[in-house]
């Protein structure tokens, strides 16, 4: 059935991601159609695929996220479908419309599905009418400072300023006073013209002892919603994440059943197709989880689902899209094997965390069981300062967290990058922190290792 | 917000402080704020470069004036490569 329908896929996307999803459709006998820059034209996704069309110089704007780029590409191989990945024109809500209107199948959720989530206001305002829980925060975009003291003196410091079509932690800081809140509102709005072309901000009430817990869900073929248990991402610098594990260490099972019911809930509310993700924030102080963000699209660390879960997301992605059922019976889907960590192996050096691009002239993958690399370069490639500073995912897979993280020591000294500067030291101190080992940690911890 | 500035002072022969201000890192020029003659103070923010996905704002650690500029917006420029000259 896949084959018939999913003949074959282009994958809109690059580095590990691209590699990932060629893998998968590769062996499920799908014909791959990478789309490329001129920066990346060694890379292994490129080679890997059955095809793979230049689309551009290395400027996203002027290829990976250049729509009719991407479409011509598209029409020229003749693909059957349109895998996004994540990042670039994955949340892009017009580009799935227009790839469905070229008469494509987008392996995601539905044009509509993604704009409600897309707007963090809008999304805020429909996730509290369907009954989940919200943080205090802005009903509407804030239109200036003056608004925003308003709003923060009804909220209660400390605030979180937010881009409301942001991402990556773009635009997003933490205020403490009215000082702050007025610098950081000045911020958020630059960066949310330039990075989102909308202004629009909103403002949350700021967790500091926060964990960062998100729930996988998949919105069925038939408009089932399963929950696939979470991952706790709470290890994070600039607010973007470096780690993540599943399950979460601070979770009980009380409140699992919780989060897993409200992010079905959210996919029922917009009536979710395909891969997606509920963010959610957990104050560990009152036990109160909230309903932070809906990511429409596969995320940079669903390989911590796939382990503990045994199932491939991608594959399940490609069988909904075909409109197919899943290959787990969707009343019982299945529940955490185990325990997985995965590490995020960037170009940036591991105190301050600052980009460093360059040529690689070794790299040297961990192996062992249990062990996992999502990897997007190899020795001979040049990391360039295009794009984001992902070069590749450590993921192990233990017998419980104990067992995860006595592997993931092991894997991390026995992966070699010579060249690029890279945060594989980080990993090492990360793994023998205290906090992290005890499992009790909040999205604060790089900072404390910092301070 | 992250500063970043690397700062090597040069004596000339007569005695002025010259300061280089160079590049920490492979990076585009996104915005160039200062030109030369311009009178900058410690703390003031010279250009912003990007780097995967980051911005990173080169700022002055001292007062002066810029001599010389030698980036321009959508230059890409390579490690310990000179930014600008404060006098």
């Amino acid at each position: 059935m896949l084959c018939l329908v999913l003949e074959s896929l282009l994958v809109a996307n690059r580095g590990e991601i691209a590699r990932r999803i060629i893998a998968t459709a590769n062996q499920l006998g799908v014909r791959t159609i990478a789309v490329y820059s001129e920066a990346d034209a060694d890379l292994p996704f490129v080679r890997e695929a059955t095809e793979a069309v230049l689309i551009g110089p290395a400027a996203p704007a002027e290829s990976y996220l250049k729509v009719d780029a991407v479409l011509a590409a598209a029409k020229a191989t003749g693909a059957a479908a349109i895998h996004p990945g994540y990042g670039f024109l994955s949340e892009n809500a017009d580009f799935a419309q227009s790839v469905t209107e070229a008469g494509l199948i987008w392996v995601g959720p539905s044009p509509e599905a993604m704009r409600s989530m897309g707007d963090k206001i809008a999304a805020r305002n429909r996730m509290q009418a369907a009954g989940v829980p919200v943080a205090p925060g802005t009903p509407d975009p804030v239109p200036d400072v003056a608004a925003a003291l308003v709003a923060a003196s009804e909220i209660g410091y400390p605030i979180m300023v937010k881009a409301a079509a942001g991402g990556g932690g773009i635009g997003m800081a933490a205020a403490y006073n009215d000082e702050e809140l007025t610098s950081a509102f000045e911020t958020a709005r630059t960066r949310a013209e330039r990075f989102f072309s909308s202004p629009s901000i909103l403002l949350e009430k700021y967790v500091p002892s926060a964990r960062h817990i998100e729930v996988q869900i998949l919105g069925l073929a038939d408009g089932t919603v399963v929950a696939l248990g979470e991952r706790d991402c709470s290890v994070q610098r600039r607010h973007q994440k470096v780690a993540e594990e599943s399950p979460s260490p601070a979770v009980t099972p009380e409140i699992r059943a919780a989060i897993l019911e409200a992010a079905v809930k959210a996919g029922q509310a917009v009536d979710y197709r395909n891969a997606g993700t509920v963010e959610m924030l957990f104050d560990t102080s009152t036990g109160d989880a909230w309903f932070l963000e809906m990511n429409t699209r596969l995320q940079v660390e669903h390989p911590v689902t796939e382990a503990v879960t045994g199932l491939d997301l991608v594959a399940e992605q490609l069988r909904i899209a075909a409109g197919e059922a899943p290959s787990f019976d969707p009343a019982n889907p299945p529940s955490a094997n185990g325990h997985a960590i995965e590490l995020r192996v960037y170009a940036e050096d591991p105190k301050r965390f600052l980009p460093g691009p360059g040529a690689i002239t070794e790299w040297v993958e961990p192996t062992g069981d249990g062990v996992r690399v999502d990897s997007g370069y190899e020795s001979g490639n040049k990391v360039t300062p295009f794009y984001d500073p992902l070069l590749a995912k450590l993921i192990v897979h233990g017998d419980d967290r104990a067992d995860a993280i006595s592997k993931a020591r092991s894997a991390v000294e026995g992966f070699t990058i010579v060249g690029p500067k890279n945060n594989l030291p980080f990993f090492a101190e990360l793994l023998s922190n205290d906090e992290f080992v005890q499992g009790e940690y909040d999205t604060g911890l790089i900072s404390r290792m910092r301070s | 917000m992250l500063f970043v500035s690397i700062r090597s002072c040069l004596c000339c022969g007569e005695g002025n402080p010259v300061a280089e201000v160079r590049a920490e890192m492979t990076a585009n020029v996104w915005k160039v704020l200062v030109k030369a003659g311009d009178t900058v103070a410690d703390g003031d923010t010279l250009v912003i470069l990007e780097s995967m996905k980051m911005e990173i704002p080169v700022i002055a650690e001292e007062d002066g004036t810029i001599t010389e500029v030698k980036v321009a917006e959508g230059d890409t420029i390579n490690e310990d490569d000179v930014i600008a000259v404060i006098g």
